[in-house]
C-alpha cells in the first residue's frame, strides 16, 4: 500500500509504524486502525487497559475576560456555568439548529477553555468560533498541533497512569481534568474517554508524546495495556452508546432530533447561535416525536452497517442505520438506529434490518448495549 | 507476509490450489485477511452449488466491512470448510491453511481463467 502523501502525521507517526500498526486515512491524518486484532484490542479495554493516539483531535482554545459568556453565545451549553477543572459535553449548532459539530470543553482556568473538537470538522468550529468571537473581549487561538492527546483507557487505567504521576487521580472525577507531570513531562490529565471505561486523556506537547507512549507501555506491562487503534475505538463508543459525528449526529439533525436535546441549554441567559431553530425544534420533538436514536441487537450473525434500511414485518422502511459493528462484548451484531417511535420501545417485535436484501430480525433495546460495573 | 508458491491468485485476493483429481481448493490470501481485519463472519456457497468465475458467491463480515467471495474459476463446489463458519477467526489466522473456504470441480468447458498471477505476480499486485 502507498501511503496518501496529503495525510498528516502525529507526534507518534514512527511509534505506530515500529509497532506495525496497519494505519488509515482518517479526516486527512494517518491513524493506527488497529495494531493486530482489534477485536483482541477492544477486549483488552474492556478488561485491562488500551493505549490511544487520539492527536487528530482538533483543539482551540478559547481565553479572555469574556471567554465564559462568549461560549454561552457559540455554543449550545451553559459554559459561564462550569466549574474551574471540569469538562462538558455540548455541541455547536448552525442558526438553523443543525449539529455543527459535538465538542468537549475544559475549563482550565476561570478566563480560560479548551474546546476539543472532531479531526474533520476541527477547521469548520475553528471558524465558526472566531467569526461568532467578533462581539466579545476574547481570544480563539488554533491550537491544533500544540497538543498531542493520548488516551490510556480501561479498569486498569488508574493504577497504570498512577505509577508515573504524584496526581491526585482518585480525586479527579469523570468529565474533570487537572494540569500535572505525568513520567516528568507537563500534561492536562483529564478523565474523559470515548470508550465506555474509566480511563484518562493525556494532552501534552506533541514533543513528549514519544515518551510519554513509551513510559505508559512500560507502566503497563503487567496489566495487559495494549496499543488500540481507531477500529477498536469505534466498536468500543458503539457498545457504549455513544454517537459519532457523520453518523448519529449532522449538519441535518438537531441534538434533539438526536434524542441529545439535554445538552441544549435553552434557558441560559443571553441569546446563542440556533435559539430560535433549536426552541422550535424542541417545540416539535414535544408534539410529534421524530424518530428515536435506539438500539437494535442482531439475532443472525450477519451485521447491519450505516445506511441499511430498518423495516417492519411488511418491509416498509421504518428507520435508519446509522452505525453498525460486531460486538466483541455481546457477541452479536450491534447497531445503532433512527427508528420511527412506534418500532423504538424495547422489546418491540417486528423490527427487522435490510442487509443487503435480506431481512434480519433485530432485538430492540435500550442504549447503551454496555455499562461498565462501578 | 510470503503468498505459498504453488498457489495461483486473483485479483480478488483469492487463492487456488493445484487441483487433486479435478478438483481446486479456494481461500483468502493473508493481505487480503490483514486488510480486512477481523472477521466475524463467512458465508459460503453450499455443496452442488454452480459457482462462475468473476462472479460473488459467499460473503465476509470483518468489524468494519462485508466483502464478496469470488471463486477464481467456475465450476461446482464439492465441499465446504464449516470450521471457518463456525470459528471466522481461521480466516485471519490461517487464511493459507485451515482457513480455507471451499473445494470447487473446475468446469471443463469453461476452460481456465488466464488472469490468475503466480506469487511473485500477486505479491507485485499488492504493492503497487
Amino acid at each position: 500500500m502507498t501511503d496518501d502523501i496529503l495525510s498528516r502525521t502525529t507526534a507518534l507517526d514512527a511509534t505506530h509504524r515500529a509497532l506495525g500498526a496497519t494505519m488509515t486515512d482518517f479526516a486527512g491524518w494517518s491513524m493506527p486502525l488497529r495494531y493486530g486484532s482489534e477485536r483482541a484490542e477492544h477486549v483488552a479495554v474492556r478488561t485491562a487497559a488500551g493505549l490511544f493516539d487520539l492527536s487528530h483531535m482538533g483543539e482551540v482554545t478559547v481565553s479572555g475576560p469574556e471567554a465564559g459568556a462568549f461560549l454561552d453565545h457559540a455554543l449550545v451549553g451553559h459554559l459561564s456555568a462550569l466549574a474551574v477543572g471540569r469538562a462538558r459535553y455540548t455541541m455547536i449548532c448552525d442558526a438553523a439548529g443543525g449539529i455543527l459539530d459535538d465538542l468537549i470543553v475544559y475549563r482550565l482556568a476561570e478566563d480560560r477553555y479548551l474546546v476539543v473538537a472532531n479531526a474533520a470538522n476541527a477547521a469548520a468550529v475553528l471558524a465558526a468560533l472566531t467569526a461568532r468571537a467578533a462581539d466579545f473581549d476574547a481570544d480563539v487561538r488554533d491550537d491544533r498541533d500544540a497538543y498531542a492527546l493520548i488516551a490510556v483507557q480501561g479498569p486498569r487505567a488508574p493504577e497504570i497512569l498512577g505509577r508515573l504521576t504524584d496526581a491526585d487521580l482518585a480525586g479527579l472525577r469523570y468529565y474533570a481534568g487537572l494540569p500535572g507531570t505525568v513520567a516528568d513531562r507537563p500534561v492536562m490529565i483529564a478523565r474523559t474517554g470515548y470508550t465506555g471505561e474509566d480511563g484518562f486523556e493525556l494532552f501534552c506537547d506533541p514533543a513528549d508524546a514519544p515518551a510519554l507512549w513509551a513510559a505508559l507501555t512500560e507502566a503497563g506491562r503487567d496489566d495487559g495495556l495494549v496499543p488500540c487503534g481507531l477500529a477498536c475505538r469505534d466498536t468500543l463508543r458503539l457498545e457504549a452508546g455513544m454517537p459519532l459525528y457523520g453518523h448519529e449526529l449532522s449538519l441535518a439533525t438537531t441534538p434533539y432530533d438526536a434524542g441529545l436535546g439535554r445538552v441544549v441549554k435553552l434557558a441560559k441567559p443571553g441569546g446563542f447561535v440556533g435559539r430560535a431553530a433549536l426552541a422550535a425544534a424542541a417545540e416539535r420533538a414535544a408534539e410529534r416525536p421524530p424518530r428515536v436514536l435506539t438500539g437494535l441487537v442482531a439475532r443472525g450473525r450477519r451485521v447491519p452497517r450505516a445506511g441499511f434500511a430498518v423495516v417492519d414485518a411488511d418491509g416498509a422502511v421504518v428507520g435508519e442505520v446509522t452505525s453498525g459493528a460486531p460486538s466483541p462484548t455481546l457477541g452479536r451484531p450491534i447497531a445503532m438506529a433512527y427508528v420511527d417511535p412506534a418500532y423504538a420501545a424495547p422489546g418491540t417485535e417486528g423490527v427487522l434490518v435490510d442487509v443487503r436484501g435480506t431481512h434480519e430480525s433485530y432485538d430492540v433495546v435500550a442504549l447503551p448495549f454496555y455499562q461498565r460495573r462501578k | 507476509m510470503s503468498n505459498p508458491e504453488q498457489l495461483r491468485y486473483s485479483k480478488e485476493h483469492e487463492w487456488l490450489s493445484a487441483a487433486e483429481d479435478g478438483v481446486a481448493t479456494v481461500g483468502i490470501t493473508e493481505y487480503a485477511a490483514t486488510q480486512l481485519g477481523d472477521v466475524v463472519y463467512v458465508e459460503l456457497p453450499e455443496a452442488g452449488a454452480a459457482v462462475t468465475a468473476g462472479e460473488p458467491c459467499g460473503e465476509l463480515e470483518s468489524t468494519k466491512s462485508v466483502s464478496d467471495i469470488y471463486s477464481p474459476i467456475s465450476g461446482t463446489i464439492t465441499e465446504v470448510n464449516q470450521n471457518v463458519v463456525d470459528d471466522p477467526a481461521l480466516v485471519n489466522s490461517e487464511p493459507f491453511g485451515d482457513g480455507w473456504l471451499f473445494r470447487v470441480r473446475a468446469d471443463e468447458a469453461a476452460g481456465e481463467p488466464d488472469d490468475l498471477l503466480s506469487a511473485d505476480e500477486y505479491a507485485t499486485f499488492t504493492s503497487e
